[in-house]
Parts: C-alpha cells; structure tokens; sequence
C-alpha cells in the first residue's frame, strides 16, 4: 500500500499549525505515490479536535486514546505511531521539538530510515526524493529511503499550512499497545510555557528579529516596533544567551526556522548559524551599524545605522503610514 | 554516576558557508575547512562533566566520564582533547566517514553500552554538518531507555534527573530515572544550568565549556583509549537514508543599502509592495 500517515501535533486541546504543513506534504506525496493519507491523532481524549482533522480531506482519521497519552512522551507516543505506521508507505510529521523528538524514535522502532526537516518532495516514478538543508542551509542534499515505512519530517516554512476541504473523514479507532521499560522511568513534570500574544513566530507574515545590540531595551525597542506591524519577534542565539529575551525566540539552525514575507533583522550580525533559519524570507531588512556586517549578503534592503536612533524614528514613521 | 558521551568532529561550522558542491553534484566538498568537535558535542561533554563532580572542585571525578567516538584513527585527537578536559576513558570505534549515518552509530553505541553499563548517554542533541538531529531518539528506542532532548537544564537526583527541555512554547520538565538517554541544547552550558548532587545549589559554573589546563594535556597521553572495530559493535549496519546527489542553496541576488528611514519606507511600500 501506498498510502501516506500525517501525524497530527496537538497541545492544550487544540491541533497546531504545524500539522497542516505537514498535510500539505501528504496531499503531495498522495499524488506522487497514486494513494492516500489518513491522519493519526493521539492524547486521552482527542475528541474536541477530530472535527477539525476531519475536515482536512484524509482518508480516514485514525485515533488512539489513552490516559497515558494526555502529556506527550516520545516513549508513550512512540509504540503507539510505530504500531499505526506499519501499514502505510510514508510517516510524516512537522519538524517540531514533538516531531524531532518522536520521529526517530519511532524510525528506530520501525527499523526505518528518517529523513529530517525535509524542504522539498521530489520523486522518480513512484519513489519519493526528499530534498533536505545540511551544514546550516549551506547544502541541499536529496535523498532516498530504503526501508518498508519511510519517515519524513518537514520544514513548517517550506509548506504552506493546508485548508480543509470541507471533508468529514471517518475516524477509525485504534488500539493502545503497552509501552515499553523505558516508558515507566519517564515522568512529566511540568510546561513553563512562555506567554506569547503575538503571532506564531513559525507562521507569522511579518518578523522582527534582535541582536546582542539591543541589549536591555530588546523588548522596549522591538515591542513597539512589532506591534505597528503586526509581527511575531525573533531574536539571535546572542540575544537569547545573554538573557535579553526568551530563549524560545532564538531563530537559527538550532532554533526556529521561519520565512516570512517580510524579515527585520536589527543589530543582528549575520551569523552562519542565524543565517540558516531566516535566508528563505522574501524580502530581508537589515538594520546594523556596521556596513561590513554579513546579514547585508542576504538582505534586500539595508540601512546602515544605529538601530537606537532607526528604530523609533522607522516605528513612529510606520504607525503614520498605516494611520494614513 | 558513570556517564557515557558521544563525540563527533565535523568540518569547521563558522565556515559552514565554504562547502562546496562539484557540478556534478556528487558530494559536499568540506576541503580547506579544519575539522572541529560538533559544538552541541562539546556541550554534552561539559554536562558529563558537570554531573560529575562538586562544581567547587572540578578536578575530582566523583564518577567516570568515558568518551566514544566513530572515526578514522584522526579523530583519536577528538578523544584526546576531551580527556585532557576531564574525561577518564576514551573508546574510538574504527570506521570511515562514509560507512557511518545515525543509525549505524546508534546501534554501534547500543553495544558499547551493554558493555559499559552506564547511567547515563549524553550526546548533542544534532550535529552542525548533517543537521540530522536523531542519535539520542534512536539510541533511547533501541535500548528501551527513557530520553530527554534538546535538555537546557539538567538537575541530579537521588536515582535520576529532572530535565528541562527547550521546546517551541517554553520549556518542557521531565522526570527521568536512571539509565537515560540526554541530548542536550545550547543553553545546557550557562552558569546555572546543570547541577550534580554534589554541587552547591548556589554554585555557579563559567559561563560555556572549560578548558584544558597544560599539565592536563599532557597526562591525556597517558588515559587510556581503546580501539574497537566498527563491524563488531555494528555488524550488518547499512545506511537505510542514500543521498541521491547534492545541490547548492539558491542565491540570494545582493540587494541595496538604503540611505534613510524614508528611503526604506518607500521601498518596501512601492518596491517590494511587502506593507
């Protein structure tokens, strides 16, 4: 059978983002392989989002609830995905913290090969292709995989989110196996979760991203600067190290990888490894005071500038714009 | 506690941009570029390190630290400099570049850990060169052991840990019981990120990795570092992901340095139409 299994992300009783991107992946996929896809969906009571997962045009909605599954643990999870994959041809999730932990642990348990963060599906007749950055963005390398089930997870950036179809898919129940050893030594404890009223950084049209130069004022500048825009905030990993804003803005190979219509980096350097997560951005603005800064090799406009005068005379200018 | 950490070298990730890709596609060409331990590796390092010992004196091991890399007999310079560092043991298992892919060496270190016994492996949770991010999941499965990645903070406890993991909305706390796999996140080397049961709860560590002092370079020669054979600790690996051929990232064409806020302003309206 050549059919295709979206693993649906779901967290605090809602399906995020991430799943749809990763529908978008199946729907091609599907095509490429003339079969299907059904969406797998799991927790202890996932009966508030199946309306949702239904109407995504799948095959069928496949889920597996359990009081052990109420938190995500890639050890509880895990036997449960393997067992449900087993049938299909391709398991695909988003290239989420869910997806990049489970995943692999899942190939592993299906003796499987996984290909990550895959940004591009490509085929030879019926055989997937999957393109994939390596070495921070800097090479593409396009791969096969050798193996009954074929475990993908994709870049959320590279495939736009997929919208339902208006479909009812019917939903097939399955069973929940025992978990293994490792399950009973894993615990979880708690989610110290960042509140955040601004657009998802991931899907966000418009991203405004600070350096280290920012330093204290990171918010007090950028906040403003956000807000006339409608922007989510990013920032470099030495913005996130030295503690001027949360850790989970950090946009880079190790952090999130976003591209928005439209980017701001301000008094950001242009480091290899922030480079990686923001290069796919249509239109880039950079905003740095040193001229010779890489981030000026990938932006479409630059302003060489201090970013402390820039940045309040760019925000007042952009609010009068939009009052206009 | 006996931890066991694995290491890899890849090709210098400040000059990630000098790969080169021939015409033909055939492979990522990494000449001229010096090798470097993978950052998040050096990381797992000086987590193993600290969870060893009593912050307060760090050149007392209260436990054993043994490092394991896959490689050709160069990458033994790997080993040594984490010996030099503080770990005890080293363990190179003996493989070309080409023969090794995550699962290959998951299943290579599934067997050094029946052999070893450790409480705990450590490893970055991705390496910068193939940007897979996979060896700790994997390893966790074959073992049937719990895990923890992408860990920003790492607190010992009696038979355990508790683990912060950095996920996209916050961070994540698992309780994990002993043996476990970790993989571990940048921010696992800020002052107060990791402590072992035997670290004052005030203490606060350097920021980033340490350093090998001279005298500790020289008694590295004298650690012991064992061979091992790729086809004993992995017999019948075979690479189940093949790299077809390799491409180039496109081009960013260069683009304008603007002269002012209004000059910006009238681009991005009238140009890029992107307001």
């Amino acid at each position: 059978m050549a059919n295709v299994l979206v693993l649906a992300e779901i967290s605090g009783g809602k399906v995020k983002k991430t799943t749809h991107s990763a529908v978008t992946f199946a729907r091609k996929a599907a095509a490429l392989l003339g079969g299907s896809y059904s969406i797998l969906a799991l927790g202890s009571d996932v009966s508030a989002v199946l309306g949702e997962l239904a109407a995504l045009g799948a095959d069928k909605v496949l889920v597996a609830e359990a009081p052990t599954l109420e938190h995500y643990l890639a050890e509880h999870y895990a036997p449960v995905v393997a067992a449900a994959a087993g049938s299909f041809r391709v398991l695909v999730a988003t290239a989420s913290a869910f997806g990049k932990d489970l995943l692999p642990r899942v190939a592993a348990r299906l003796d499987a090969g996984y290909a990550a963060d895959v940004t591009e599906l490509l085929s030879e007749g019926t055989s997937l292709r999957y393109k994939r950055p390596m070495f921070a963005g800097n090479a593409f390398g396009i791969c096969r995989i050798e193996s009954a089930v074929e475990v993908v997870s994709v870049r959320q950036s590279a495939f736009t989110a997929a919208e339902p179809t208006g479909s009812s898919s019917p939903v097939e129940r399955l069973a929940v196996p025992a978990a293994g050893a490792g399950a009973s030594r894993i615990e979880w404890v708690n989610l110290e979760q960042v509140k955040n009223e601004r657009p998802e950084l991931t899907e966000a049209r418009v991203v405004v991203s600070g350096g280290r130069a920012l330093k204290e004022q990171f918010y007090e500048l950028l906040n403003p600067f956000a807000d006339v825009l409608g922007a989510a905030i990013g920032a470099s990993r030495a913005a996130c190290d030295n503690g001027y804003c949360a850790p989970d803005l950090q946009v880079g190979q190790t952090g999130k990888v976003v591209a928005p219509a439209l980017y701001f980096a301000v008094g950001i350097s242009g480091a290899i490894q922030h480079l990686a997560g923001m290069k796919s951005s249509k239109i880039i603005v950079a905003i740095n005071k040193d001229g010779d800064a890489p981030i000026f090799q990938v932006a479409d406009y630059g302003l060489v500038g201090d970013l402390f005068k820039v940045l309040p005379e760019l925000t007042t200018k952009l609010r009068a714009l939009k009052d206009a | 506690m006996k931890v066991l950490v694995a290491l890899k070298r890849v090709a210098d990730p400040d000059n990630a941009n000098k790969v080169k890709i021939p015409a033909d596609g055939s492979k990522i060409d990494t000449t001229g570029l010096e090798w470097k331990p993978n950052p998040f590796d050096e990381y797992a390092l000086e987590t193993a390190l600290r969870l060893t010992e009593n912050g307060k004196t760090p050149k007392v091991r209260a436990g054993e630290v043994v490092v394991v890399t896959f490689g050709p007999p160069e990458t033994e310079t790997t080993l040594r400099s984490a010996l030099a560092t503080g770990a005890d043991r080293a363990i190179r298992v003996n493989a070309t570049d080409e023969q090794l892919d995550g699962m290959t060496v998951a299943l290579g270190l599934k067997k050094l850990v029946e052999t070893e016994q450790p409480d705990l492996v450590l490893v970055g949770k991705q390496a910068v060169d193939g940007d897979t991010n996979q060896v700790a999941q994997l390893l966790a499965e074959l073992l049937d052991w719990p895990q923890a990645t992408f860990a920003a903070t790492i607190r010992e406890e009696a038979g355990g840990l508790v683990v912060g993991r950095e996920v996209d909305d916050g961070v994540l706390s698992v309780r994990l019981k002993f043996p476990a796999v970790v993989s571990v996140d940048l921010r696992i080397v800020a002052p107060r990120s990791v402590f072992s049961l035997h670290t004052d709860p005030a203490h606060k560590y350097n920021e980033g990795v340490r350093f090998a002092p001279l005298p500790a370079i020289m008694q590295a020669r004298k650690k012991p570092l064992e061979t091992k054979q790729l086809a004993d600790v992995a017999p019948g690996a075979r690479a189940k992901v093949t790299y077809v051929s390799f491409e180039a990232p496109p081009k960013r064409k260069a683009g304008v340095k603007i002269a002012d806020v209004d000059a910006l302003l009238d681009k991005l309206k009238n140009e890029a139409k992107a307001l």
